[in-house]
């Protein structure tokens, strides 16, 4: 059975650092790789109503702003490299849908960068590690 | 045009500073007569009675049209609450759908357009005027509409237009054209563009006067007297940089902070109605003797149905179709889901929120009682009853709230002006949605009747309530009597989609996600 590996990818520095890692275990030990993009997105925030008007050309602009400029030059980069990626794109909470991603893609582990942010806003809204650690269902590496 | 009205702007500014308050006072009482000559016609046309009676036949046209609505859809609001809420909390939303508009997200915007000064200061008025037996039948009104709303809200989803760039525009301007044209039906554009000028109308008056005036007689209450035009020119400037200046952010934190409101003056009334809570007993005692005696009340018992009727009308907008503009915009493959989702609106706004200012007013004793009869006293004009300080409108339902928590008056006064300013952004939003409809698309046009818009907030806060508040309900009531003709005509279609939709929840084609 071949390892797959499920990598949080945002363009940040973190995300390549989680990339890079991935690769390497990749070359060494084999298996795929699924890069998932998740944007951020909450059923309960409060819109304005020219908001609402506009949120189906919003979200078909940050769909196509993420495949082009996120997800479509590493996925080329690592063709260059010879590594077939599968990539996934998806919005909601993020810990929770790298969780399904994971889940629904029977992946054995999950990689994500830190981001660094510490203190305050992580301990008041809580951080994706933090809540990755908590409720993942495979082993998650966190790369500094 | 817009040059022209920038030019009376500022006359009226420096007209302001070069003189003291007399001429200011002097400005607010000519806004006042010229306000109250020209619209007088427009209310005494649609609030006129039936022939030898008392009863205004507008009234009896929401009470019909809300009761018919009921019975058709087999008391829909009762049935399908449960499933309204399970939509609202996401249960049957494809997680693969994720990025659209949410039914929460549709519901909230829709709530802070309706929440707000209806719910402070239409209350206190009904309560005054009609006694706490208003409240009786403001509550039936706000269970009925919940039909009403679910109604024009299906219909709003299901014939709006979606263009290219991926924007939805809605409406009841949309369901009678193209509806109508379904059916076969005749007429269906003259009723969308005498809708959209009833629209417009409604928008400068109860979106915009309304929200302006009670936000001043608020603040002034608060502060002390000052002149209107003031409160007038700064709601108008931040309302002109929002929706003329485009910064959006402003309504973004309006949007945010409004919920919280809502529900921390909820959170308030809930104390102040268990603080006195060996007074609920009678406070409801009142609501129902009042409803069908109407003893020593203006009006006596039809004074306070029409009131009940009129206010929670005005609070809820059910029938009126705003709502079917708001919830339009919403991205569902079902048109039905919005339906059950908006027929929450009435029982949130109506229903609860309602009841619980004229739940307050009752139990502080803002009302004077005759301590032998226990009949509420009149004024003088016997039109009133009396209150403590004499205050009616925001001001009654301020003191009801000061009276237990002193500091509230403050708290009070920046709801008063967010739930304004909100219901300003939002009624800004339903008015260029139908005049776009009638004049088309474009930013000159769209600007024109931005500019317009900002000008009657200056003129809402220097009117006196009186003549402010009648061609409010004038032209809400209007846009009314139009889509609730539509409504009649489309519900079989509504029906249609109703009885689909139900069928498929019980075979599990339709299925929770959650």
């Amino acid at each position: 059975m071949t390892r797959k590996i499920v990598v949080g990818y945002d363009d940040s520095a973190g995300g390549k650092s989680a990339l890079d890692f991935a690769v390497k275990q990749l070359k060494a030990q084999g298996g795929s790789l699924v890069l998932a993009h998740v944007l951020e997105w909450s059923p309960y925030s409060f819109l304005t109503p020219e908001e609402i008007e506009e949120r189906h050309a919003r979200r078909k602009e940050e769909l196509s702003r993420a495949e082009t400029a996120v997800l479509g030059p590493v996925v080329a980069q690592l063709a260059k490299e010879g590594i077939t990626v599968e990539t996934t794109l998806k919005y909601g909470h993020i810990a929770e849908t790298l969780c399904r991603i994971a889940k629904d893609e029977k992946a054995d582990q999950i990689i994500i960068g830190r981001t660094g942010e510490s203190g305050f806003s992580s301990r008041l809204f809580g951080s994706v590690a933090g809540s990755l650690a908590q409720v993942a269902p495979v082993p998650v590496t966190i790369v500094p | 045009m817009t040059k022209t009205f920038s030019r009376a702007a500022l006359s009226v500014l420096m007209l302001a500073g070069a003189s003291g308050p007399a001429l200011a006072q002097s400005i607010d009482e000519q806004v006042n007569q010229i306000f109250a000559n020209s619209t007088g016609w427009f209310v005494n046309l649609i609030f006129s009675n039936f022939p030898g009676t008392t009863f205004p036949w507008i009234v009896a046209w929401l009470v019909i049209a809300a009761t018919i609505f009921t019975v058709y859809f087999g008391l829909i609001q009762f049935r399908a609450f449960p499933h309204s809420i399970s939509l609202v909390k996401g249960d049957y939303s494809d997680p693969n759908d994720a990025g659209e508009v949410s039914h929460f997200q549709a519901l909230a915007t829709a709530l802070s357009g309706t929440v707000g000064l209806g719910n402070i200061a239409g209350v206190a008025v009904a309560v005054g005027i009609g006694g706490p037996g208003a409240t009786f039948w403001m509550i039936l009104a706000g269970l009925m509409g919940m039909a009403s709303k679910f109604t024009e809200c299906t219909l709003g989803v299901k014939y709006r237009n979606e263009y290219e760039d991926g924007t939805v525009s809605g409406g009841p301007m949309y369901y009678m054209t193209k509806g109508f044209a379904e059916r076969g039906l005749p007429a269906g554009k003259f009723l969308a563009i005498l809708f959209s000028v009833f629209c417009i109308l409604g928008a400068l008056g109860g979106g915009n006067m309304f929200q302006a005036n009670q936000a001043h007689a608020q603040i002034s209450n608060v502060v002390g007297d000052y002149p209107g035009w003031i409160t007038g020119i700064v709601f108008a400037f931040v309302v002109f940089i929002v929706i003329v200046g485009g910064l959006k952010s402003i309504a973004r934190v309006t949007e945010k902070v409004v919920p919280f409101m809502g529900i921390m003056y909820v959170a308030a009334a809930l104390v102040i109605i268990l603080m006195n809570a060996d007074k609920i007993g009678w406070a409801f005692g009142e609501i129902f003797n009042g409803a069908f005696t109407g003893a020593g009340v203006a009006g006596g018992m039809v004074g306070a149905l029409i009131q009940g009727f009129k206010r929670a009308a005005f609070s809820n907008e059910a029938g009126v179709g705003s709502a079917a503009i708001a919830h339009s915009a919403v991205r569902t493959k079902e048109p039905i889901t919005e339906g059950f989702v908006s027929l929450l609106e009435p029982f949130i706004d109506t229903v609860v929120i309602c009841t619980m200012t004229a739940l307050v007013i009752i139990i502080t004793g803002q009302l004077i009682q005759d301590p032998n009869t226990g009949l509420y006293l009149l004024d003088e004009g016997a039109s009133t009853i009396q209150t403590v300080d004499g205050n009616k409108g925001v001001a009654l339902t301020s003191a009801a709230f000061s009276s237990a928590f002193g500091w509230f008056q403050y708290v009070l006064a920046i709801a008063v002006i967010l739930f304004a300013f909100s219901t300003m952004i939002s009624w800004s939003y339903y008015g260029l949605k139908a005049w776009t409809f009638l004049f088309g698309e474009g930013h000159t046009k769209e600007l024109i009747f931005k500019v317009i818009f900002c000008l009657f907030v200056v003129i809402g806060a220097a009117a006196n309530l009186g003549p402010v508040i009648d061609f409010s309900d004038a032209a809400i009531f209007a846009m009314a009597v139009v889509n609730i003709i539509a409504l009649y005509c489309l519900m079989p279609i509504v029906k249609r989609e109703l009885n689909s939709y139900q069928s498929r929840l019980k075979s599990g084609e339709i299925r929770k996600f959650a």
